[in-house]
């Protein structure tokens, strides 16, 4: 019995087609990569001799940190809350600044390319610009403490909702809100029965990615003022209690891996 | 005139060109309250270039369309919103919200009715007893009522487009536009499709626009065809007179009869009601 693709399978192999070679191309981006990431290492200097010759200095370093002191745990877990309400507070007001931004800064539901361009270099601002110099502003706005943390944390997480928002819209099946358009709905309503549900399940889940992130800016931002167990970070690894430095890290890092665990769960339950 | 035999839509020397090549040319009809309107044609005819030109998703470059003595060109913001809320669409991909219920999709056609307060309320998804209560009827009407709480997409193709027909029932319109409804279905959910729509239209004394890709459909289910060739009406009668000769004039030949054809032809007669 011959098999059934005998003829095809077993036959002389055809001259394909000349194929461009991609050698040259390819040796060029090579070469070209590797001087980029030369200089780069200049640069920065680079000097991996030294970390292997000097790693035990870490160790010295270390060695204090093997003995946290629990005196002022009260206090650190106290801050903890705070940053935990800075975050919470700081993704509600970034919920509040995106929306609106994300809609009008969608290409296909913006009522003007004006207010297109006008709705996306903002939330580029928002997000070129780091929430610590966000920080330092509010700081001589509305004084030290998590209030002026919250908004930085808000501002800047707004403008990056915002674009992942206008994003995901950019990205719905048009032919679902054109069957809400169609029955002479206005755009309000085909916002909310044509595009709401085409996107919610992927915003929620961008939403809780950033609410994770926001944790741990919230735990550093109080180094500049912005309240929150960041300053205790900053304060105790700078006049070196090495032990009290030791207990903020176990508790940041504590308090991390639970709202991770806790917006998994969220993420579960609600997608 | 009569005034019940006033026409529905009128078309004036419609054409419309994309860039050079002309898609529409001097088209002139008038349809007439409760016709059920097949348009057929080859690819390319024009026939969705004519179905947007009325549910004016585009704008004729040439002639008039006229419903209710009022022409379509001008029309922009809530007068055009005016309009969509009278013609009902219903698309080869059924246009539904596929995450929502099916009795949300359903309630969507109510959207443009909603007055005051009812408006805003429905933005977050509360209707009150009245519109649901409209709303799970044109359900009903097309024997889904047991899927109100389904989610859309869980519901076949054909299901999905009698859903999409309740819907239009609910936005109560003058005129039911067909954009291939039963393209993207098999035989039986396309009859089905089909003789739902003729149904409701004879029922309720809608008038009905719809292309369809098979004579066979038009043949079964129209009163009348318009026949399109490279933009222009070429054809324009009673369905029974679509004949060889009329086929050849429209497509250039006569098509072979394929599968679908055959099995169409296999279906009992549908029982339609005389409008």
């Amino acid at each position: 019995m011959t098999a059934p693709l005998a003829g095809i399978l077993d036959g002389p192999a055809p001259q394909a087609p000349p194929r461009r070679s991609d050698l040259g191309r390819n040796l060029l981006v090579t070469v070209g990569l590797a001087v980029i990431l030369g200089l780069a290492a200049r640069v920065i200097e680079l000097r991996p001799l030294e970390l292997v010759r000097d790693v035990g200095n870490i160790g010295v370093f270390l060695k204090g940190y093997l003995h946290p002191s629990f005196g002022n745990i009260r206090e650190y877990s106290w801050q903890c809350v705070v940053t935990v309400c800075i975050a919470l507070w700081g993704t509600l007001l970034a919920l509040a600044i995106s929306v609106p931004l994300g809609l009008l800064g969608a290409r296909n539901l913006s009522p003007h390319p004006l207010v297109y361009f006008a709705a996306r270099r903002t939330m580029d601002v928002l997000r070129a610009v780091n929430e610590f110099v966000f920080a330092l502003m509010f700081v001589t706005a509305v004084g030290l403490g998590p209030f002026a943390g919250m908004l930085a944390l808000g501002i800047h997480t707004g403008g990056v909702l915002g674009k992942l928002l206008s994003e995901t819209i950019e990205g719905i099946d048009p032919g679902q809100a054109e069957g809400v358009t169609a029955v002479g709905a206005g755009r309000l309503h085909v916002i909310a029965f044509g595009v709401v549900p085409q996107v919610l399940p992927n915003f929620l889940s961008y939403v809780l990615l950033r609410f994770e992130s926001d944790i741990r800016s919230a735990a550093v931002i109080g180094m500049v003022g912005g309240g929150g167990i960041g300053f205790y970070l900053w304060d105790t690894i700078r006049s070196f209690k090495d032990g009290e430095a030791a207990t903020v890290i176990l508790l940041i890092v504590a308090m991390v891996m639970c709202t991770d665990v806790i917006s998994a769960r969220v993420r579960r339950a609600a997608i | 005139m009569n005034p019940t035999t006033s026409p529905v839509v009128v078309l004036e020397r419609v054409g419309r060109r994309f860039g050079t090549q002309v898609a529409l040319d001097g088209v002139s009809a008038c349809i007439r309250p409760g016709e059920f309107v097949a348009i057929i044609g080859p690819s390319g005819a024009g026939k969705t270039t004519l179905l947007r030109c009325l549910s004016r998703a585009i704008v004729p470059t040439d002639g008039a369309i006229r419903m209710g003595g009022q022409d379509l060109r001008p029309l922009a913001g809530a007068r055009l919103r005016a309009h969509r809320a009278r013609v009902g669409v219903i698309y080869q991909q059924f246009n539904l919200v596929k995450r929502l219920r099916v009795l949300d999709n359903v309630l969507i056609g109510r959207l443009p009715h909603l007055r005051g307060w009812r408006r805003y309320a429905a933005l977050v998804g509360v209707f009150d007893r009245a519109q649901r209560g409209a709303a799970l009827s044109c359900l009903d009407h097309v024997g889904l009522l047991a899927r109100a709480w389904q989610r859309t997409d869980t519901l076949s193709g054909g299901e999905q487009q009698r859903v999409a027909i309740a819907k239009i029932l609910a936005q109560e319109p003058r005129l039911i536009l067909g954009d291939e409804p039963v393209a993207s279905l098999d035989v039986m959910n396309g009859a089905l499709v089909m003789e739902t729509l003729r149904r409701i239209a004879s029922s309720a004394g809608l008038t009905v626009v719809s292309t369809l890709h098979h004579v066979e459909y038009a043949r079964r289910y129209a009163d009348r065809v318009l026949g399109l060739r490279a933009g222009r009406l070429v054809f324009d009668g009673p369905a029974a007179r679509l004949g060889d000769d009329a086929i050849r004039e429209i497509f250039g030949s006569v098509p072979e009869g394929d599968g679908e054809d055959v099995e169409l032809a296999r279906l009992p007669e549908p029982v339609l009601v005389a409008s």
